[in-house]
């Protein structure tokens, strides 16, 4: 068994005076592509959010319990989100590329870090990067042209290559294809099939069959507690739980 | 039977009902004509009292170079020339406009003329010295009250008293035009000079110029503190009770009126720091602190509508707050920030008051140069023109406004496009 | 000075950014280790610590170099026994004198030599003023470059500045409120000492003229400002008697009854109409309708003066014309979809719906913006300074010369302003009531328009 990168202990979520995740305990481990699924408003993608620290935009959003990454809490007034968020890459549900050019995208994080010292040495971060995400064949004549005229697939592609960019660890996917079409869908499942040798993925996802195709272990999530967690296989053929047995056979959600 | 008679009242009452409604939405209708009315008219009026004042009177005079008269020799040096007597070319010529005048005579004829004909006489020779000790035939500007009667801006048959111009002058004004010794040509000086006593030689390049450099200090003080203060609110600031104070601060600022931040400027720029009165410096600061609550509310409107996905982006990369706000947010929202400042501008450009209360309304016979120089600035102008007694100053103040006007539609035409060239929807 | 300073300056910020860019490659080289930050945010505070000291130097130096030099050349000023000076006028005598030297033919000696006094405590002030920018700049530079350490985390440092900066940038306007506020009460105390408050604001008597010399006694003078408010208020209902149905109705014929295209081309106009500058109908009222008004007067027997309130108060009610009815539009455009319908679904007309239900409905936003219309009339400077006169008449007939608030204001302050008399400081007395009014209006008017959004929201 790989060792385990990601170790949550008695998470809980509070909006205000709403509490949306319950006592959330998870073991995720290395190169592995684990996926989060469960109804919408379950709490599965506030709790990837949570992974990067991304929540703490949301002003009256408070976290408690434990996370550690690579055995470091993270859940805590002492971590450097900074560093913790260019550790943890972020692709989000709807493609959000910057509105600068192809290159500019990718680079960005490579030069705020200082991951570069060279024009050469960026470049080369930028052409490895896209080709680590499928795209660089695509756009290698136009890296000039705005990011944003981009089809909907290789956005979230080049958004792909933006978090590979800055030499992650670990990559978050929140619903990375609920905005795509089937075929760039279809694209986007194997870069993360490819990813999975050098990456730890957590993927949140509504298409129960995308998690079959795509993870190794499947947890899933019922209005706001960590219901069922085991190998995607068990958990989609023969699932310890009922409720997991009644979504994943569609009798809600 | 009753049900009928209900029926008929019910259709008598409809038809009133109808004719109500009719009636509304053209008292609506009238409003809307009346109030799009006024506006016509009142560009109407500006231009039908301004578009004289682009053309100036000139008569032809001759004027006779005598070396004697001069007291300058055709070898004099070019310091020489400067210091020719040129008055008494002028006093000569003028004696000699009409044949056989009387020494009363003369001084009514002297009054036909610009105080500023001095000057083109000597421009004239200083330009050709090559005319001493011949005569010219040279046009010159004529006096205000020529050109007013000229113009048909003031009339002839009123009694002579209440004239500018007495009978005699009116017939030495009409051998004139009758003789063709007098023409109506584009007035350059309306453009390239500053205010003057004389309304002949009165020009807006001294209150444009004036204004350029008002609003140059009012963008330069403005915008950046605008941008600064609406990333704070807009993306850094805590939900406290002093930033509540701010944003409560601001939404009243907008609305106090203008002469108040010209007192403001009058007690605490110029009374407390000592800065120069009369100076484009303290009246930009003032126009400064009076737009900053417009261009911060557009500011904000326009950062408030950079979506939050790109922000995020920046941030799941690794990046500060304060780099996804300075790198990706701000530029994303400078052109609406931009747009906004302009319309502030504009605000700006049309203020009188506060400038009056910092002295801005001296008069200033040159055109500055800087900063902290003297100047009037186009509103102000249009002021002291309208509030002037004499006639010739009334067709310059509405020239003016038609300045004025033409410098604020650009302003909103480059704010317009601006707006539909780079702004996006998102 | 002006120009050079900013051009030493400009050399500053450029040679200290380089500067620390360079010291901190060398020193991680040294070190080698590899800085927290990257380089540009070590140069970025040098920087810093090299620009805003010198900023700080230079605008002391600006605002206050002057004042001081002319204090110290007045002191030391040679004045002759018994004569009697304006400060003033010396002052600017003496400026004169430095600043071009052929105006000294004719001047006493006493003011030769204070000019030569003053240039020459200019030029000490010009240099110190470069000397102590530059070495401010360099002890800057120095104690940054002290911290040019790769362990130094230099990115959280700039970052807080720039919080600073940015919590200067808001709180410009508290310190602008504060100013006002400071200086209108500042004077008015000045004022009100003496002048009682109770004559100010209740005596009828508005005769600003003040004794010129000292033991001038004839022309004492009253300051009873019932008159000016008792004008301003009459320009201002003559402007809402102008505005408020013009744009109201205006409103709602494009809000309920106007097309697309009508709407489209319509409101562009309305807001040129509140874009002009208001000297601009300070203009108009001047030159076409107060000879209107007065001739008008005189077709039907009144004796109407060549300023008149009317004049003024129908212009200025042009002016507010596209902000009531901008405002309104909003206000009833914010009414909901759903009670239009359900007026018009039992069969009311449109003019039906309008009166009985969209008005009322919409009533406190309408209300809130006329209290916003008159808050702008009263604080409207421009028309009633050209049209309105500046007799101080207590009368209700619209016909004639009144005055207003504003225009006392400007009136006090035109020509030569001495801080020393209550005329000069009635501006700032009428400016306070200005203030206080306007503000309160603002208040209730904003609360009255949150209120009534909150309710369909």
């Amino acid at each position: 068994m790989s060792n385990s990168k990601i170790l949550a202990n008695g998470v809980d979520v509070y909006y205000g005076s709403k509490q949306a995740l319950f006592g959330i305990s998870m073991d995720i481990k290395e190169k592995e592509v684990t996926a989060l699924i469960g109804p919408s408003g379950c709490g599965k993608s506030t709790f990837l959010r949570c992974i990067n620290r991304m929540n703490d935009l949301i002003e009256i959003c408070k976290v408690s319990g434990s996370i550690k990454v690579d055995n470091e809490e993270i859940i805590s007034e002492k971590t450097d989100v900074v560093s913790l968020r260019s550790k943890i890459g972020m692709v989000f549900q709807k493609p959000n590329p910057f509105p600068k050019s192809i290159f500019d995208n990718v680079a960005y994080g490579p030069t705020i870090h200082g991951l570069v010292d060279s024009k050469n040495e960026l470049e080369e971060i930028v052409h490895s990067s896209l080709k680590k995400a499928g795209l660089f064949d695509e756009v290698k004549d136009r890296l000039n042209e705005p990011g944003t005229s981009l089809s909907g697939g290789q956005q979230q592609r080049l958004c792909i290559a933006r978090a590979i960019a800055v030499n992650p660890e670990i990559i978050l996917m929140d619903e990375p294809c609920s905005a795509l079409d089937p075929i760039a869908t279809a694209i986007i499942e194997e870069l993360i099939d490819e990813l999975r040798l050098n990456y730890t993925i957590i993927i949140v996802t509504h298409s129960m069959q995308q998690a079959a195709r795509v993870s190794q272990k499947t947890c899933f999530f019922h209005l706001g507690e960590l219901i069922e967690t085991g190998e995607t296989n068990k958990i989609f053929t023969n699932p310890d739980n009922t409720k997991t047995q009644d979504y994943i056979t569609g009798r809600f959600g | 039977m009753n049900n009928s008679i209900a029926k008929e009242k019910i259709i008598s009452l409809r038809k009133k009902r109808s004719l109500e409604d009719m009636r509304f939405k053209y008292y609506g209708f009238t409003a809307m004509c009346l109030s799009l009315a006024v506006l016509v008219f009142l560009l109407y009026t500006i231009f039908s009292k301004g578009y004289t004042a682009f053309q100036k009177t000139i008569v032809l005079l001759e004027v006779d170079y005598n070396q004697e008269v001069l007291k300058l020799t055709p070898d004099s040096s070019d310091e020489d020339m400067e210091k020719g007597k040129f008055f008494r070319v002028k006093k000569q010529a003028i004696e000699n406009f009409f044949p056989d005048l009387s020494k009363s005579d003369i001084k009514l004829v002297k009054k036909l003329f610009s105080t500023n004909v001095d000057k083109e006489i000597k421009d004239y020779f200083l330009d050709n010295p090559e005319v001493i000790n011949t005569k010219q035939q040279i046009w010159v500007t004529a006096h205000s009250d020529v050109d007013q009667l000229l113009k048909g801006n003031s009339r002839r048959d009123v009694p002579e008293d209440r004239r500018k111009l007495n009978d005699i002058q009116l017939s030495y004004v009409d051998q004139l035009v009758e003789e063709n010794r007098v023409k109506q040509v584009f007035n350059n000086f309306f453009f390239t000079k500053a205010d003057s006593r004389h309304p002949e030689i009165a020009g807006v390049a001294g209150s444009f110029m004036g204004s350029l450099f008002t609003l140059f200090t009012v963008f330069i003080l403005s915008f950046p503190i605008a941008i600064g203060a609406s990333v704070y609110l807009e993306e850094f600031a805590p939900k406290n009770r002093i930033t509540e104070l701010i944003e409560v601060n601001i939404s009243n600022l907008a609305a106090v009126p203008s002469i108040v931040f010209g007192l403001l400027g009058l007690g605490v720029l110029l009374n407390v720091f000592g800065l120069p009165r009369s100076t484009p410096l303290v009246g930009g600061s003032v126009l400064a602190l009076m737009t900053l609550p417009t261009i911060i509310i557009a500011c904000r409107a326009s950062l408030k509508a950079v979506p939050p996905s790109i922000k995020e982006g920046a941030l799941a990369v690794g990046a500060t707050k304060t780099q996804a706000v300075f790198h990706h947010v701000v530029p994303l929202a400078l052109p609406g920030t931009l747009t906004g400042t302009i319309i502030g501008l504009a605000q700006a450009l049309g203020e009188t008051a506060p400038l009056i209360m910092i002295g801005m309304i001296a008069f200033i016979p040159n055109i500055p140069t800087g900063l902290t120089e003297p100047s009037a600035a186009l509103p102000v102008q249009i002021y002291l023109w309208v509030e002037s007694a004499e006639r010739g100053f009334q067709e310059k103040s509405a020239a003016a406004i038609m300045v004025i006007l033409i410098f604020l539609f650009m302003m909103n035409a480059i704010a317009v496009f601006l707006r539909n060239r780079f702004e996006r929807k998102w | 000075m002006f120009f050079w300073s900013l051009v030493l300056i400009a050399v500053g910020i450029f040679s200290s950014f380089i500067y620390g860019r360079s010291r901190i490659k060398l020193n991680s080289k040294k070190q080698g280790t590899k800085s927290k930050s990257l380089p540009n945010y070590y140069a970025q505070y040098v920087l810093m610590w090299c620009l805003f000291p010198a900023l700080i130097v230079y605008f002391s130096w600006a605002i206050f170099q002057e004042q001081i030099i002319q204090n110290i050349v007045i002191s030391n000023f040679e004045f002759i026994e018994g004569a009697v000076y304006n400060e003033g006028l010396l002052l600017a005598e003496i400026r004169n004198v430095a600043n071009n030297p052929s105006f000294a033919d004719g001047k006493s000696i006493e003011i030769i030599n204070a000019a030569s006094h003053y240039s020459s405590l200019r030029q000490i002030s010009q240099i110190s003023f470069y000397t102590s920018i530059i070495i401010i700049m360099l002890l800057g530079a120095l104690y940054a470059s002290q911290k040019l350490k790769p362990e130094f985390h230099a990115q959280h440092t700039i970052e807080k500045y720039i919080q600073y900066i940015l919590i200067f940038c808001s709180s410009v306007a508290i310190f602008t409120t504060i100013g006002i506020v400071f200086s209108l009460i500042f004077e008015s105390l000045r004022f009100f000492a003496e002048v009682s408050i109770f004559e100010f604001l209740f005596s009828t008597e508005w005769y600003p003229f003040i004794p010129i010399r000292e033991g001038q006694t004839a022309a004492e003078g009253s300051f009873g400002a019932v008159p000016i408010f008792a004008g301003t208020f009459l320009v201002m209902v003559v402007a809402m008697c102008v505005a408020v149905p013009l744009g109201l109705l205006t409103a709602i014929y494009l809000a309920e009854y106007a097309s697309q295209r009508v709407r489209k081309i319509v409101k562009p106009l309305l807001e040129i109409l509140a874009g002009i500058p208001t000297i601009v109908y300070g203009f108009f009222a001047f030159v076409s309708v107060a000879p209107f008004v007065k001739a008008f007067g005189q077709s039907i027997g009144i004796d109407a003066s060549p300023t008149s309130a009317l004049a003024a108060g129908m212009v200025m009610g042009v002016m507010i014309i596209p902000f009531i009815s901008s405002l309104s539009d909003d206000v009833i455009n914010s009414v909901p979809q759903s009670l239009r319908e359900a007026s018009l679904g039992i069969g009311a007309n449109k003019a039906e719906t309008i009166k009985k239900v969209i008005l009322p409905a919409a009533l406190p936003g309408i209300v809130g913006a006329f209290l916003l219309a008159i808050s702008r009339a009263i604080g409207e400077t421009m028309i009633v300074v050209v049209a309105a006169g500046t007799a101080p008449n207590l009368t209700g007939n619209p016909f004639e010369n009144v005055t207003t608030v504003t225009v006392q204001i400007v009136v006090a302050l035109i020509g030569d302003q001495e801080f020393d008399n209550p005329r000069t400081l009635s501006a700032f007395a009428l400016g306070l009531v200005l203030f206080v009014i306007t503000l309160f209006l603002n208040i209730i008017a904003l609360q009255i328009v949150k209120r009534y959004r909150e309710r369909y929201e």
